[in-house]
């Protein structure tokens, strides 16, 4: 499988008045064709800055300290803006969280969405541009567009909203598609929608999907492979049911056990104890530690490599070490 | 005697009506004909999507909207006269509290964090029974389970689950009767979450209020909750026991939303079918029908 995009020991720091935090540290990831990521995580580990961070949409405070980022196999780390202007919507693009804010209150969506389009086609007719407005309308699921492309954003529902907003995102046919807690700001019905909507579009065009979330049921829905983010780290990556049956990094057990799926019965939900840490001057060894109740005394001195569990499945824990001693996963139930 | 004071109904919302005017002609019917029973210690859940008039009902509980219709009892009180409430109104104003969905917005970022769960106690001129307001305040933030040295902090220097504590300590300092929570938990990580979840239920079993739970994660829902109401479009269209209505939904718009919660298992997940629901096969007319005991259906007609 060819790797679209490759992330090689991306750290990314911010400067600011208090001190240097390091959002994302040393990170390692590839994408392939046509493939769902998710990323998952508490607020703060990291998963919005990465995503930013490779589209180089950050403040100036923000530094990318090291690393590669390899698009196609080529280096775009130190591409200026001009050539990532380039780049963006024609091969990547992103869905923000709040599609209220995204979206331009006092233009109409089919403008908003035609834009996008003129963006990366300059000399499309205007009867060119209202059909591929009217056809992006359809692919995202808005019903009778050609009524609905004059209406303004305030007209419209949230969930249609977030349609649009990903209408505009899809309009330059992007290969990667960054979606930034696409489904946070909607009711259950409304993200079950979305979700299904967000899997449909990726299957007929093939694009490769970025998803950051921190709801593992929607992960469950749309995910091929899963990134388990803390503390601007990844801890743990795998196939879906890799990460849902088999488990192996103590932070995934607890994201996992404070769903109420897991406590149904039980008095009182699973929570994880205490905090994430501030970044600012990360804790020597690893982060989690404070947190794990399985923690071992060199994960306050060491900080764990990637221990491989199968060629794709990847942990960031000493209790995988041949040394450590044998801990059953409170959650998971083995491989089907 | 306990099993009694179970029955003992506190809060009773009889065909409570509240529509915003759109035009002189046009009206959106937001609470329509909605009737329920809250009965002391009870956590009773209201779920539905949003805009289903889940909010305006829980303002028209409170007495921020005046309602146009029907009536409220709270302790057998008509809370929607107006007479009435001005008699009662330092009853109903201290032993009601309400916590909202965005502690961000519902915190004044100009107040210490003591300041702001005292603040209660100031406008209803009550002598704090811990000796001072700051021994108050104290108290109520170890009830929550946060440290007193976040008294002297501002909202702005909290986390979202710490700041959503305070709400909860600021609702807690009046000893309410009937908390209304409105989604106070939407705007949190899962992890967070089920922390305040937690926190919920403990208190509830401490302070033996009752509790009117408003969210759109069934999941959590069902967790947490005795009774869950469904709404749709300002109908109330099932109210049941929560065991009975996530094992057995009746209306089909409890079916579509059930299905909508996402199992967190990808085999299963991706198997599963979502069911749909038209919104043309609601039929807004009819009255709820208790189907088996307390297990209420809105239907068509009325027969029952």
């Amino acid at each position: 499988m060819s790797s679209l995009l490759e992330i090689q020991n991306l750290s990314i720091s911010f400067h600011t008045p208090r001190g240097e935090i390091e959002a994302v540290r040393n990170i390692s990831f590839s994408l392939s064709e046509g493939e769902v990521l998710a990323v998952v995580g508490e607020s703060g580990c990291g998963k919005s800055v990465m995503c930013k961070g490779i589209m180089k949409l950050l403040p100036a405070c923000a530094q990318i300290k090291s690393g590669r980022i390899l698009v196609n196999g080529k280096d775009i780390t130190g591409y200026g803006e001009r050539e990532m202007c380039n780049l963006r919507g024609s091969f990547f693009s992103m869905i923000f969280q709040n599609p209220m804010t995204a979206l331009n209150p006092t233009m109409p969506v089919g403008r908003q969405i035609g834009e996008a389009v003129k963006q990366k086609q300059p000399g499309i007719s205007k009867k060119a541009l209202q059909e591929r407005v009217l056809e992006l309308m359809q692919l995202v699921g808005i019903d009778s567009p050609k009524e609905r492309m004059k209406l303004y954003p305030h007209h419209f529902s949230g969930g249609m909203r977030q349609r649009s907003v990903m209408a505009i995102a899809l309009a330059g046919n992007p290969r990667i598609l960054f979606a930034d807690e696409p489904t946070t700001a909607l009711d259950v019905t409304i993200q079950a929608q979305i979700l299904d909507l967000l899997r449909e579009v990726q299957q007929k065009l093939g694009t490769a999907t970025i998803f950051v979330t921190h709801d593992m049921g929607a992960v469950a829905r749309v995910a091929d492979r899963v990134a388990v983010m803390y503390a601007g780290k990844i801890v743990e990556i795998g196939t879906a049911e890799e990460i849902f049956y088999d488990p192996r990094h103590p932070y995934t057990w607890g994201l996992m056990q404070s769903l109420p799926a897991f406590s149904r019965g039980k008095e009182t939900l699973h929570t994880i104890p205490g905090m994430p840490p501030t970044l600012i001057h990360p804790p020597k060894g690893d982060a989690f530690a404070c947190r794990n109740e399985y923690a071992l005394a060199i994960d306050y001195e060491e900080e764990p490599p990637m221990f491989p569990v199968t060629d794709t499945h990847y942990a960031a824990t000493w209790l995988l070490d041949a040394r450590a001693p044998k801990v059953t996963a409170p959650v998971g139930r083995g491989r089907k | 005697m306990s099993a009694e004071m179970g029955k003992e109904i506190l809060l009773d919302v009889q065909h409570l009506s509240y529509h915003f005017p759109l035009t002189k002609k046009m009206e959106i019917k937001a609470v329509d004909d909605v009737s329920f029973k809250i009965r002391k210690r009870e956590i009773f859940g209201l779920v539905g999507e949003s805009g289903c008039g889940k909010s305006t009902l829980a303002r028209c509980i409170m007495n921020v909207y005046k309602s146009k219709g029907g009536s409220i009892f709270y302790k057998g009180l008509n809370v929607c006269d107006a007479g009435t409430f001005r008699k009662n109104q330092k009853m109903l104003q201290t032993s009601r509290q309400m916590i909202f969905q965005d502690s961000d917005s519902s915190l004044n970022q100009r107040m210490k964090v003591c300041d702001i769960i005292t603040e209660p106690l100031k406008i209803q001129h009550i002598t704090p029974k811990r000796g001072s307001m700051r021994a108050e305040a104290e108290f109520q933030m170890y009830y929550v389970g946060l440290d007193a040295a976040y008294l002297d902090k501002y909202p702005g220097e909290l986390s979202g689950g710490q700041r959503q504590r305070v709400a909860i300590a600021r609702a807690l300092a009046m000893e309410p009767e009937l908390l209304v929570a409105d989604e106070p938990i939407a705007s949190l990580d899962v992890s967070i979450q089920a922390q305040i979840v937690n926190l919920f239920k403990h208190l509830q079993k401490e302070h033996g209020f009752s509790f009117l739970f408003i969210a759109h994660d069934l999941a959590m829902v069902e967790f947490l909750c005795d009774r869950v109401g469904v709404m749709y479009r300002g109908k109330l269209v099932e109210v049941a026991k929560a065991g009975d209505l996530f094992g057995d939904p009746r209306h089909p718009y409890t079916k579509a939303l059930l299905s909508a919660i996402p199992v967190p298992d990808p085999v299963i997940e991706r198997a599963r079918k979502r069911i749909e629901f038209d919104e043309k096969d609601f039929c807004c007319e009819g009255t709820l029908v208790e189907i088996s005991p307390e297990h209420f259906v809105l239907e068509r007609g009325k027969e029952g």
